[in-house]
């Protein structure tokens, strides 16, 4: 009976990535060079496993390599070798070469033995040169030519199904060593009635003879050394084993018999195992798209749908009522109960996509590590915020921007030791992640201490560039905006860090993509800001609809600032047709989104409309509308799944009695009105009103 | 009898592998045909949510079961013009493959016809319409009888990119 082992494969590749994050992230606290013996066995406990379930499935370039990477550990661990800063790098990289080897094993293509091998020949020479400790090489040498019979006394827990072993495998796997005499002790196994069929209670005595050395038979029985008696032992030459065993041997073939109930208990747990795999592999059939939820969310979920079924319970026993007036009275409390489940729910499900943020962080130490070692620079990253929560959609879209700010810092802002000593700082640059909430926005800054971003090279580089003219004026920060443009550039190198200039409009254009921006704010010397501003969720947002002509649209409430009659006396007409309210000290370009979206028959006349008055990228805007309706939460359904992108419409929705609604983009909605130029910062009617004043 | 023998002899082509079948429906006194594994269902018109600054024969959208579906016209696609929608206009929601995006798109015709086994051979017979905006549209021209039935390339039809589209 043979298991197909490749469905356990994914769970293998998932649970070795997961190890080495964790050996990556415990490398890392290591460093100070302080040893905290817990903290090594977390690495030693990452580095057996892996190594055990490749040697299990056959992945012997992965558990050959940790095999050298966990000897050097037991060393360490055992104190016999100083951890130094050399090894805790040679670690880091092998953890690198692992991973290297696993996806590349994962993704059933032939690894690249070639950086494995050249960093194992590292670990054999430092294993090699320094240490007297391991004598098996000299001793074992000798061994692997005589044949040797071993006697192996196998005696497994009851509970060792359970832990996923099956002894029929490690003993063809015996067999495979050499000549195999097996025994059986069949004594401890109970009547039918006691009988289990997951425990074991057979124990086997084996006489290996076989050229290995005894490494070989002891690894086939190491995933087991916790769940059973295990004792190896030489017996002899093999003439001497020989002989004595004949007469066992032929015991044995009469005891075996009965043995042939065996197979059933294993098949048991076999064909359990393998269901529980199905079942895990259809979940894992989308590794990328699976999420691991605390049972505590999972748990809360439950008591609502628990809460829901009593409610639509009660309902049901209203609607079978004679209808009086008290039982429409019960009715209406009945469904405004019901409201308030639908929603409690519906908060706890999108609470199931959402993440702390230390998901993204986590991967920053190991990165600034090794820019600033390669930038001889020296740095201490902050990470604050790192609970804060965020969907889990959004945090895979965002860290590879985040991985660009950051590079960009320690390799442009920060300076190095000296100049920052000559600028009087401390010659250690700080790099600062922090996350918060802002209204329904999640907000990431990413703060260094650097020299911040020079404004005249920026402004130089992009006249050459061709991006401004020589004689246009801009603000500084309407200069530093300017990185954001494609291919723009200022490093004086191209290092492999950043500096090809392909980043910073990827960057801001995988946010916008998010419905979020990017900005950056800096002080020369002192060091500079970037500031991404994200929805905390893609799915959901709490709208305004409001009525425009016949038609429904819905406006973001998070954007809306006020609402408002127009009076009349405060607006003045600008330009050929742009009417601007004032409105307390601003002036707010009023948009009327009948003509923007093209739609006849709405109300055209000021007085009797309404203005909403929403902001978007630090601008304010005024959008005329026929009338206000309800305020509800809304589900984004794509528009363009189906269709294509439409400007000034960030997606749709359905309301409660069928129909689609639009969700107005606000941003959009203003390039769409030509109120803003394109690259410009300003809106059009902002110049305006500056005349006006 | 011969009626017996056209179904034996319909059902015997279905059999074979170059047969495909169509789904045909009517417009302006015209037969078209969709490849009828496009066909997702037939629907009868009802309201829809206008999409801003669409063309026109983009009607707008419906609400299908959860998804967002654009609807069209295709008169207004194909230029013909367009009449008021009765209880007998019906929509044919359809699933494309575009530019290696599946796309469900509600189609507006006159009214559905027939499902005809077409084989693949005849289908390929387009005449050359030297370029002309709708020319690329046609799929094929089949004679179905006595009847002339226009065979439709949906994802050309469908294609809302394209520069036909952009420039009106």
């Amino acid at each position: 009976m043979s298991i197909d082992l490749s469905q356990f494969f994914e769970v293998f590749f998932e649970e070795s990535f997961e190890g080495l994050d964790a050996m990556e992230s415990e490398l890392l606290n290591l460093e100070p060079g302080t040893e905290d013996k817990e903290t090594i066995n977390t690495i030693f406990r990452a580095a057996h496993s892996i190594k055990g379930g490749s040697g299990t499935f056959g992945f012997t370039s992965v558990s050959d390599f940790t095999h050298v990477l966990e000897t050097l550990l037991d060393q360490i661990r055992d104190g016999q070798r100083e951890l130094t800063t050399e090894y805790v790098n040679l670690l880091l990289k092998s953890v690198d070469c692992l991973r290297t080897l696993l996806r590349a094993l994962q993704a059933e293509e032939t690894p690249d033995l070639e950086e494995a091998n050249a960093l194992r020949g590292k670990f054999e020479a430092i294993l090699g040169m320094e240490s007297a400790s391991i004598p098996e090489d000299s001793s074992e040498v000798t061994a692997d030519l005589a044949l040797n019979t071993y006697q192996i006394d196998f005696k497994p827990k009851p509970h060792l199904f359970k832990t996923g072993n099956e002894p029929l495998f490690m003993i063809s796997e015996l067999g495979e060593l050499g000549d195999i005499e097996t025994k059986a002790f069949y004594d401890a196994v109970p009547d039918i009635q006691q009988l289990h069929p997951d425990e074991c209670f057979l124990s086997w005595r084996f006489f290996l003879t076989t050229d290995k050395e005894q490494r070989a038979i002891e690894e086939i029985f190491e995933w087991v050394e916790d769940d059973a008696e295990i004792t190896i032992g030489m017996c002899g030459g093999i003439f001497e084993g020989a002989g004595s065993d004949i007469s066992e041997k032929r015991e044995q073939q009469s005891e075996q018999k009965p043995v042939v109930q065996t197979p059933t208990a294993p098949a048991a747990t076999n064909k359990e195992l393998v269901k529980k795999a199905e079942s895990k592999k259809s979940a894992d059939s989308t590794t990328s798209n699976s999420i691991r939820v605390g049972i505590d969310k999972v748990d809360s979920l439950i008591n609502m749908v628990g809460e829901l079924v009593i409610t639509q319970a009660m309902l049901s026993q209203i609607g079978e009522q004679e209808i009086t007036e008290s039982t429409i009275t019960a009715l209406q409390e009945g469904l405004a109960q019901l409201a308030h489940n639908t929603r409690d729910l519906q908060e706890n499900v999108m609470r199931i996509r959402m993440l702390p943020i230390s998901f993204v962080f986590s991967r920053f130490p190991r990165l600034v590590r090794d820019i600033s070692q390669k930038l001889n620079k020296q740095v201490e990253l902050k990470l604050l915020g790192e609970q804060t929560e965020l969907d889990k959609t959004v945090m895979e879209k965002i860290s590879d921007p985040m991985v660009h700010l950051v590079r960009n810092s320690l390799d442009h802002g920060l300076e190095i030791p000296e100049q920052r000593i000559a600028a009087g700082k401390d010659p250690v640059g700080t790099v600062t992640l922090n996350a918060f909430h802002q209204g329904g926005n999640i907000v990431i800054e990413i703060m260094d201490d650097g020299q911040g971003l020079n404004t005249e090279k920026i402004r130089q580089k992009a006249i050459d560039n061709g991006l401004i003219q020589a004689h246009e004026e801009l603000s500084s920060d309407e200069v530093n905006e300017l990185i954001f443009m494609p291919g723009f550039s200022t490093a004086d190198e191209v290092s492999d860090i950043s500096g090809r200039g392909v980043g910073m409009d990827v960057v801001r254009r995988n946010i916008q993509a998010l419905n979020g921006s990017v900005e950056v704010s800096s002080a020369r010397g002192l060091g500079s800001t970037f500031t991404i501003r994200l929805p905390l969720t893609l799915a959901i947002l709490d709208g305004q609809l409001v009525q425009v002509a016949q038609h429904t649209y819905i406006i973001p409430l998070i954007s809306i600032v006020e609402s408002l009659q127009i009076d009349i006396s405060k607006v003045s007409r600008v330009g050929k047709d742009l009417d601007v309210l004032r409105l307390r000290d601003e002036y707010i370009p009023i948009l009327r989104l009948y003509d923007i979206f093209n739609h006849q028959g709405a109300i055209e006349e000021l007085d009797k409309t309404l203005l909403v008055v929403v902001e978007s990228d630090n601008h304010k805007v005024g959008l005329l509308v026929d009338d206000l309706l309800a305020q509800q939460q809304v589900v984004i359904k794509s528009l363009e799944a189906n269709y294509q992108k439409v400007d000034g419409i960030s997606g749709a929705t359905i309301l409660g009695d069928g129909r689609v609604s639009l969700i107005v983009d606000i941003s959009g909605l203003i390039k769409l009105s030509g109120l803003k130029r394109p690259g410009s910062q300003e809106l059009l009617v902002e110049q305006h009103s500056n005349e006006v004043a | 009898m011969s009626e017996q023998k056209d179904l034996n002899h319909q059902l015997n082509l279905r059999k074979q592998q170059d047969e495909n079948q169509y789904l045909t429906f009517m417009m302006a006194g015209e037969e078209y045909g969709l490849d009828i594994l496009a066909v997702q269902e037939i629907r009868g018109w009802e309201d829809v949510t206008a999409i801003p600054n669409s063309p026109s024969f983009v009607k707008g959208a419906i609400n299908l079961r959860g998804t967002i579906v654009p609807i069209i016209d295709l008169r207004l696609r194909f230029g013909i013009q367009s009449i008021s929608y009765g209880p007998l206009t019906v929509v044919i929601v359809v699933s494309v493959q575009i530019r290696e995006q599946q796309k469900v798109m509600g189609l507006v015709v006159d009214a559905v016809s027939d499902v005809y086994s077409i084989s693949q051979e005849k289908a390929k017979d387009v005449p050359d319409f030297q370029d002309s905006d709708n020319g690329q549209y046609v799929h094929g021209l089949v004679n179905v009888g006595e009847k002339m039935v226009v065979l439709l390339n949906l994802a050309k039809v469908l294609d809302l990119n394209s520069k036909q589209v952009a420039q009106s």
